[in-house]
């Protein structure tokens, strides 16, 4: 009777080969050394307090750049594991890991650094910066920000707990029927898959809408829409995206879920149901969320280029019709993603030719930027040299795509290394760059002092040579023939020596990683003698630069007029009498723990419909239900800084840059 | 409401206007199917049009689409959703048409043969 | 509240909440979208089993679709109501909405069971799969709607018109409107096109 309580649960999902016990142990070693820590440290008040219950985007955001750089490292240590096993798994040898394990830690590796790293990424940053760009204290709706980051956490947690409790999905990063059916996956590795996404997904949804919302409602007074910084444009392009395609991801995994759970047949072989109508809708959703990742890492160039070229970012309008014209065809071009399905060649041909057009807007920002550095005045700090390195690898990248985009190549190509080493391109070099140099620009921002830029250079060069070893034999491998997901291959192919220059690859990024921890490290502890007095440590462009750093909670004491683009430029720019500023009372909203409750109620719901613990499934949903009536019927969710002691931390500010 | 822009939620007239427009819509289309009235892609037509005609018959009357202060962007973000649907759907039904012909069985595939060249011997 | 807002803080927040509340019904709009686009694929996915012409009772169909319709006006007009700051008309037409609501999502689980009852559960094929997907997701929204139609009337029971009651009565008018439309497409391409093309 009480086994029937836990579903399928049973002791034995505990229970792993060696290789998959390590990751376990080091996961559950990595939480209770953390939990120990705060105990020993007694900041577990603090913790609550200050961070986990804040609605402050700033906080959340660096929350979200925390949890995105943990699982980077997660997905880092799964990259090690598959170059080691591909470098070494040939003829009578047969690798480190079983076939099985291989499949699991290349679908874990793909939706970590998706869903995890680079959305996370995102989110992070547009927290940390979007309101500050456009001149608002917060997001349209603080609440939901921190209930979508929570989301993000919960979903993040179901698939690391995969590693302790069950299996992960073993049928790659989007879980193709009849693979990821019931028939042949009956095991729990594709449900944590489907409702880590799910409730991740949820909360990537919401922050969409609430960062469309922020906005076109939220920016300061005379912002008009072509006076927005190219990266508020960039986040919207990609917000846009986010509203209208993530329903589909929604959609395909509900559909996916009951196809598992209750017995429907939409992607079954059998009684009616019609596997390719499941890769057609997770690919409405999958082309989109490409371009959500990569526009706002567009955005990040742009600011970065006109900031350390000391010049205005060139052809700002083609930008914002390049931009918005790829937000559009995003949408005419997913089938790209499988032309081999056999649609035939009418159908080919018209995505064929609409993923081609996309490399025109593409093309126009590239020069863009380009023509942006011509007879600038280029200051080579680390966030410019992520641009330079960008500019050449995604240009390659690019280059391969288009080649890709012709059919009839595509067959020869599709799912083998080629692709693999053309989207890897992209979102390395063209999405995890830009956050990069994101990073290191707006830093000095949210903490109050620079990165260290030595190492940060040696973080640079690591992870572009490392890219260039890792990417480049997988070119080569890909129109030798090799496919994608190979767990063992013959000798006599000659495979072997490409595959160990990638492994070399790999190794040479993680040392790029361990510059960044390092630099992280060093920068924290030297931060006395890198502090940013100013506020402007770049010679800025945008608004972000005119307050102080840290930015203080509120952001702006005085909410700015803007006249012009490139606000803050035209007003150091000018001479006119700056009057003193006359502060009012704030308001702000209140912290709150619902956030968290709620999506610890999501998660157990997730964790109990993927084990079928249907009793648990009910609580938690009335948790959810219960929590979200009780905000609604909460009347007090706001608090005042008052005028005095607004004009006490502006004054404090002042002093410390006149120091 | 007494604030400025408290007409947005229209008045028990349009209301009414509304909800008799719909309810002759959906009559209508009913009658048309029950009563075998048309047939074919003619009917299919007209019942594709009736409800596009409601759907706007609703977002113009019910939810005042087009008025109040956040008129302009919430046209512009259904258009932009509905051209999206458009887009996704649409493709959809016209990759998964193509992606049935071409994969057909040997039995579908002389089925089809037949149907649209004529039986020979 | 701890604070004074003053009326302009209070339309802006109105104002933002229900713009924010319209993309959220536009992204519900594609999820609905794709459901659709999944039952036109799975439509003649029968496996042998019935299709929706041997299934549909049609004049149930439309007294459904009536009494949903009907509902969605009670909303409009339980709104213009709480404009007026008439709190008893306000009361009555949200009790008719929910009313008509509940006879709406019970007449549909009525449906439900007899198909389930005579064997063309959504296991029996992928047309029937889609069929209750489709339609039980609208029933599952109509039946959150319900449920927040409770909280809403308590609420105006207990604190009358506030800026908050108010905007949250626009929103829940705005969902039930939409709601409808989603409806009417379900009326015609599931029910009426079922029965046409066998």
């Amino acid at each position: 009777m009480f086994a029937d309580l836990l579903g399928r649960l049973h002791l034995s999902d505990f229970q792993h080969d060696m290789i998959a016990t390590g990751g376990q142990l080091s996961i559950v070693f990595g939480i209770l050394g953390i939990v120990g820590l705060l105990f020993y440290l007694k900041r577990w008040k603090w913790l609550w307090r200050e961070w986990l219950t804040s609605q402050d985007p700033k906080k959340i955001g660096v929350m979200y750049i925390i949890v995105a750089f943990v699982m980077l490292i997660r997905g880092l240590g799964d990259t090690m594991l598959l170059r080691t096993q591909q470098a070494t798994s040939v003829g009578n040898s047969h690798g480190i890991l079983t076939s099985d394990h291989f499949q699991q830690i290349f679908s874990a590796h793909g939706t970590l650094m998706i869903f995890f790293v680079a959305m996370g990424l995102m989110f992070g940053l547009i927290n940390l910066i979007l309101p500050l760009q456009i001149g608002a204290r917060d997001v349209a709706f603080p609440f939901l920000n921190s209930v979508s980051f929570w989301l993000f956490a919960a979903g993040m947690g179901l698939v690391n707990l995969s590693l302790i409790v069950g299996e992960f999905s073993a049928a790659g990063w989007l879980a193709y029927p009849p693979l990821s059916g019931i028939a042949l996956s009956p095991g729990v590795g594709v449900d944590y898959w489907i409702w880590s996404l799910q409730i991740a997904g949820v909360g990537s949804l919401l922050s969409g809408v609430n960062f469309l919302v922020t906005i076109l409602k939220m920016r300061a007074p005379g912002m008009t829409l072509m006076k927005m910084p190219i990266f508020v444009w960039s986040v919207l392009g990609s917000m846009t995206l986010i509203v209208f395609a993530f329903p589909f991801l929604t959609g395909a995994l509900a559909l996916l879920g009951l196809d598992r759970t209750i017995g429907t047949h939409f992607f079954t072989s059998d009684l009616g149901g019609n596997p390719m109508m499941y890769v057609n809708l997770i690919w409405a959703w999958g082309h989109p969320e490409v371009y959500v990742l990569v526009l706002p890492a567009f955005g990040i160039y742009s600011e970065v280029v006109a900031t350390f070229a000391r010049k205005r970012l060139f052809g700002y309008t083609s930008m914002v019709y390049a931009l918005a014209s790829i937000t559009v065809l995003a949408f005419l071009v997913w089938l790209h993603h499988f032309f081999t399905m056999g649609a035939g060649a009418n159908v080919n041909t018209f995505f064929g030719i609409m993923t081609a057009v996309i490399a025109i807007p593409t093309g126009v920002k590239v020069f863009n930027w380009l023509f942006t550095m011509y007879r600038g005045q280029i200051h080579f700090k680390t966030p410019m040299m992520w641009f330079l390195a960008f500019v050449v690898t995604f240009t390659i990248g690019g280059a391969a795509g288009v080649l890709m985009s012709i059919p009839a190549a595509d067959f020869q190509l599709h799912n083998t290394l080629f692709l693999v080493a053309h989207f890897h391109t992209m979102i390395v070099g063209g999405v995890l760059f830009g956050y990069f140099a994101g990073f290191s620009y707006w830093f000095p921002k949210i903490f109050g002092f620079r990165l260290n830029e030595r190492l940060g250079r040696y973080a640079l060069y690591s992870w572009l040579v490392g890219f260039v070893l890792a990417f480049v034999p997988l070119y080569i491998l890909g129109i030798m023939g090799a496919t994608r997901r190979l767990d063992h291959y013959d000798a006599s192919l000659g495979w072997q020596w490409l595959f160990i220059i990638a492994a070399i690859g790999a190794l040479t990024i993680l040392l790029g990683v361990g510059f960044q921890v390092a630099q992280l490290v060093v920068s924290i502890i030297t931060r006395y003698d890198n502090r940013d007095l100013t506020g402007d440590p770049w010679d800025g462009r945008t608004l972000e630069w005119s307050i102080s750093s840290p930015a203080p909670v509120y952001n702006f004491a005085v909410i700015p007029t803007v006249t012009d683009r490139d606000a803050f430029w035209e007003s150091k720019q000018s001479e006119a009498v700056k009057l003193p500023p006359v502060y009012t009372d704030i308001v702000l909203p209140k912290n709150t723990g619902m956030g968290v409750i709620i999506a610890g109620f999501a998660f157990l719901f997730g964790f109990a419909i993927i084990w079928h613990i249907w009793w648990l499934m009910v609580i938690a949903l009335f948790g959810i239900i219960g929590s979200m009536i009780v905000r609604a019927s909460d009347d007090d969710t706001e608090e005042v800084i008052t005028a005095d002691e607004v004009a006490r931390i502006e004054i404090a500010a002042a002093q410390r840059s006149v120091l | 409401m007494n604030h400025p822009t408290g007409n947005d939620h229209g008045t028990t007239s349009s209301y009414v206007i509304g909800f008799v427009i719909s309810i002759g819509l959906t009559l209508n289309s009913y009658y048309l199917v029950v009563n075998k009235v048309l047939a074919g892609n003619t009917l299919l037509l007209a019942l594709g049009g009736l409800a596009a005609v409601q759907l706007f018959v609703q977002l113009y009357f019910f939810l005042h689409l087009g008025k109040g202060p956040n008129a302009r962007l919430n046209k512009l973000l259904f258009s932009l959703m509905f051209i999206i649907v458009v887009i996704v759907v649409g493709g959809s039904l016209w990759i998964m048409k193509h992606l049935n012909y071409h994969n057909m069985t040997p039995a579908q595939t002389s089925h089809s043969i037949i149907r649209d060249e004529g039986y020979q011997k | 509240m701890s604070h004074k807002l003053s009326a302009e803080q209070v339309q802006f927040d109105t104002d933002k909440t229900i713009f924010g509340f319209w993309v959220y019904i536009l992204t519900d709009c594609v999820l609905f979208a794709s459901l659709f686009a999944t039952y036109a694929v799975l439509r003649n996915g029968t496996a042998g089993g019935p299709s929706g012409a041997e299934l549909f009772n049609m004049p149930y169909v439309l007294v459904e679709t009536l009494l949903l319709l009907t509902s969605s006006f009670t909303s409009g007009m339980a709104l213009l109501a709480a404009t007026k700051r008439n709190k008893s008309a306000t009361l009555m037409w949200l009790g008719i909405t929910f009313a008509l609501g509940t006879i709406f999502v019970g007449m549909e689980l009525h449906e439900f069971s007899n198909l389930v009852q005579d064997g063309n559960s959504w296991r029996r094929s992928g047309f029937l799969s889609a069929f209750f997907t489709l339609v039980g997701a609208h029933g599952l929204h109509i039946t959150a709607g319900l449920l927040w139609l409770v909280a809403l009337v308590q609420q105006v029971v207990q604190k009358g018109f506030t800026s908050g009651t108010l905007k949250r009565l626009q929103l829940f008018s705005l969902f039930w409107h939409f709601l409808d439309i989603v409806w009417i497409f379900i009326f015609t391409i599931v029910y009426l096109i079922g029965v046409v093309k066998v």
